[in-house]
């Protein structure tokens, strides 16, 4: 190609990208900026106009407050719990409605639903479902004799925490079945049925042929899952608003924010949950080789 | 090693049958190559002899053991798909051994295993990388070892060489008919290939809308089809046919048709009315127009150097191939006459069955004796 050529198709590419460019500067990169920015500062949100900079004194006021700690721990409890099961019940699903069962295309569409519906409105849902006195779960275990009055499942400390994992468990499984299925499907029948040819029992098919093979498919899921888990704010938040024991790290962060109207440390703290993400997402694309396993299609 | 029988096997699809009724009776240690056209059933009729799909009815044996119910891992077959098939994240070592681990053999005895036939398919200075850094034919023989390693009984290949460029097929077609010579094993293949059926069979099982049509060694379906189906089949450009009128003259046929073909015939044996002649490119001679059988237009030549296609338009609806070994002299577009010998003229009934003719005779007896003692129909 010549070079004037070259030139003419640099030209085009930096056209059509330039639309996209401006809405990223507009969107993403000047709040984060400002955000950044209002970290280093005393700004309260009455007046952000008014502040002077202090340097890191808020990032060390965050982490020298027991309650982001609890957050953080709440945020990292939840995360690895509810993506843990995530990723095994998908897998489980993704692989039973891999096979040609009749009806396979209904369960696939109806497997969605939960997806596709609002966090809040699923939240509000289960709230109402899980409800100690009027709770159709209470009424149902009741009725089966299994317990002698209702439990409060949103209220008691315990078991609230099981609760935001139990409804986010139940709202993004077709996520991750959706995309471990999509996995699964690039996966050519007829490397399963030279293994089955070659006498390869089901279980060692699975393990060194299925899994190895979906690697990549499950790592970009639990990926998306994992920084979406990390930053949680609405379902916990709607199901028990600051309650300490399901309080994630955007909820601190947002409490500090707009509840103490400190715009300094909720900018730190969001900061915070910034590097928290961005520290996991590199730790797994590291150890899963993301990057490299993506050029490995059979 | 072991023998293969099927007994009236048949497949369907949701009510569609795929295979009517296949019987066939494959010996100890012979190549058997299946060929019909794509949808005739002939990858389907293999996939059910490994039991990676199940019959609908009949029966399956190898060995002698019926194995109709046996699973495909139970068969004591190997399979080499088009594709390879390989594990893609195995390196090629632990892609031949992969079906060893779960033997129970020790780690070394693995090893030596598949030494001993990489060695064997020249892929032993590969065996570190994984199959995406291989070409194609090394690829396919990786997948060869791997089915070579299990020592099976049978060996299948779906139409192995189906990806390769043809420098490379020609090249493992040698090796695949050495590899048979040198071990010995039941080998059933197919392929769309001529030259691979032609070339690796002991006998060629010719398939046609999930029924076979014929089995025969391939100097047999090419000396003496039964049907217009195979003889149009085998060779290479294919048989040149044109539906002629025929008139009863006692025993005899007047049988005239495109180009002023005009033949006498004496059909022996089945009487049915003889309603297409064929004759081979190979057959055909060009001649001064009106001194052949036939007369036609020198429409087009096709020069590919140790060969020449001429094609000679007889009317509207035929037109022939004649394979010359050099440059006819005729110019294009010039009358030219056809010519062959009565013995290669294939004449077939209105079903497309064969009708042997008088003439026929001389090229049946010619070509038992080529076969020289070579598989007959089981």
């Amino acid at each position: 190609m010549s070079v004037k050529l070259a030139r003419a198709d640099r030209r085009a590419a930096w056209m059509f990208m330039a639309p996209m460019l401006v809405a990223m500067l507009v969107v993403a990169v000047w709040p984060l900026a400002r955000t950044f920015y209002f970290s280093f500062t005393d700004a309260y949100l009455d007046d952000p106009t008014n502040y002077s900079l202090i340097g890191f004194e808020n990032y060390l006021e965050v982490i020298g407050d027991r309650t982001w700690w609890i957050a953080v721990r709440n945020t990292l409890l939840f995360t690895v719990v509810s993506v843990a099961i995530e990723t095994v019940l998908g897998l489980g699903i993704a692989l039973l409605i891999n096979q040609a069962i009749p009806g396979r295309g209904l369960v696939r569409a109806a497997i969605l639903v939960p997806w596709a519906i609002p966090v809040v409105v699923a939240t509000k849902m289960w709230e109402w479902m899980l409800n100690d006195q009027f709770g159709v779960l209470n009424q149902v275990l009741i009725s089966m004799g299994l317990i002698d009055h209702g439990i409060a499942w949103t209220a008691n400390g315990s078991l609230i925490m099981g609760v935001v994992i139990f409804i986010d468990v139940w709202m993004t499984t077709p996520f991750m079945v959706l995309l471990i299925l999509a996995g699964l499907q690039m996966i050519p029948g007829e490397i399963m049925e030279a293994a089955e040819v070659d006498g390869i029992p089901a279980w060692k098919r699975f393990w060194s042929i299925v899994l190895p093979l979906l690697k990549p498919a499950i790592g970009v899921a639990v990926l998306f899952r994992v920084l979406d888990a990390l930053r949680m704010f609405d379902l916990a938040y709607v199901l028990a608003a600051s309650s300490e024991q399901v309080m994630t790290a955007s909820i601190y962060a947002r409490n500090r924010l707009i509840s103490f109207q400190e715009l300094g440390i909720g900018s730190a703290a969001s900061t915070w949950v910034f590097l928290l993400v961005a520290f996991v997402a590199i730790l797994i694309i590291g150890v899963l080789r993301l990057d490299r396993a993506a050029g490995e299609a059979p | 090693m072991a023998s293969v029988e099927l007994k009236s096997v048949s497949k369907s699809y949701g009510g569609n049958p795929v295979i009517r009724g296949v019987d066939l009776a494959i010996r100890d240690g012979e190549f058997i190559v299946f060929v019909g056209p794509s949808g005739c059933g002939k990858s389907t009729l293999l996939r059910l002899i490994a039991g990676l799909v199940p019959v609908t009815d009949g029966e399956i044996s190898i060995g002698g053991e019926p194995v109709t119910d046996v699973p495909a891992s139970k068969r004591g077959i190997a399979f080499v798909f088009q594709s390879y098939a390989l594990y893609p994240h195995m390196t090629v070592a632990r892609n031949i051994g992969f079906a060893l681990e779960t033997l129970g053999l020790g780690r070394d005895a693995v090893r030596n295993k598949v030494a001993e036939v990489a060695k064997l398919l020249k892929v032993d200075h590969l065996l570190a990388r994984r199959p995406r850094e291989l070409s194609g034919g090394q690829r396919q023989r990786v997948a060869i070892g791997r089915a070579l390693v299990r020592k099976p009984e049978v060996f299948l290949f779906d139409e192995p060489l189906s990806n390769l460029d043809s420098d490379l097929r020609m090249e493992m077609r040698i090796e695949i008919a050495r590899l048979h010579d040198d071990i010995g094993t039941t080998m059933i293949y197919v392929t769309h290939d001529q030259a691979e059926a032609m070339t690796l069979a002991d006998r060629i099982v010719v398939l046609n809308h999930g029924v076979i049509e014929q089995v025969g060694s391939p100097q047999e379906l090419y000396h003496t089809p039964k049907s217009r189906f195979v003889a149009g089949f085998v060779g290479s450009p294919r048989m040149n046919f044109s539906t002629v009128a025929a008139t009863g003259i006692g025993a005899d046929w007047l049988l005239s048709g495109p180009g002023g073909l005009r033949l006498e015939s004496h059909v022996t044996g089945n009487r049915s009315t003889p309603a297409t002649v064929g004759v081979r490119p190979e057959a055909l001679s060009i001649v001064a127009p009106g001194s052949g059988r036939l007369d036609g237009v020198l429409e087009r030549i096709e020069d590919l150097g140790h060969e020449h296609f001429a094609y000679v338009r007889l009317d509207a609806d035929n037109s022939w191939v004649v394979r010359l070994p050099a440059r006819p002299r005729e110019d294009r577009d010039t009358k030219v006459g056809l010519s062959f010998r009565d013995e290669d003229l294939f004449l077939f009934d209105e079903s497309g069955a064969r009708l042997d003719h008088a003439a026929s005779h001389e090229r049946s007896a010619a070509a038992l004796a080529q076969t020289s003692g070579g598989g007959i129909a089981a």
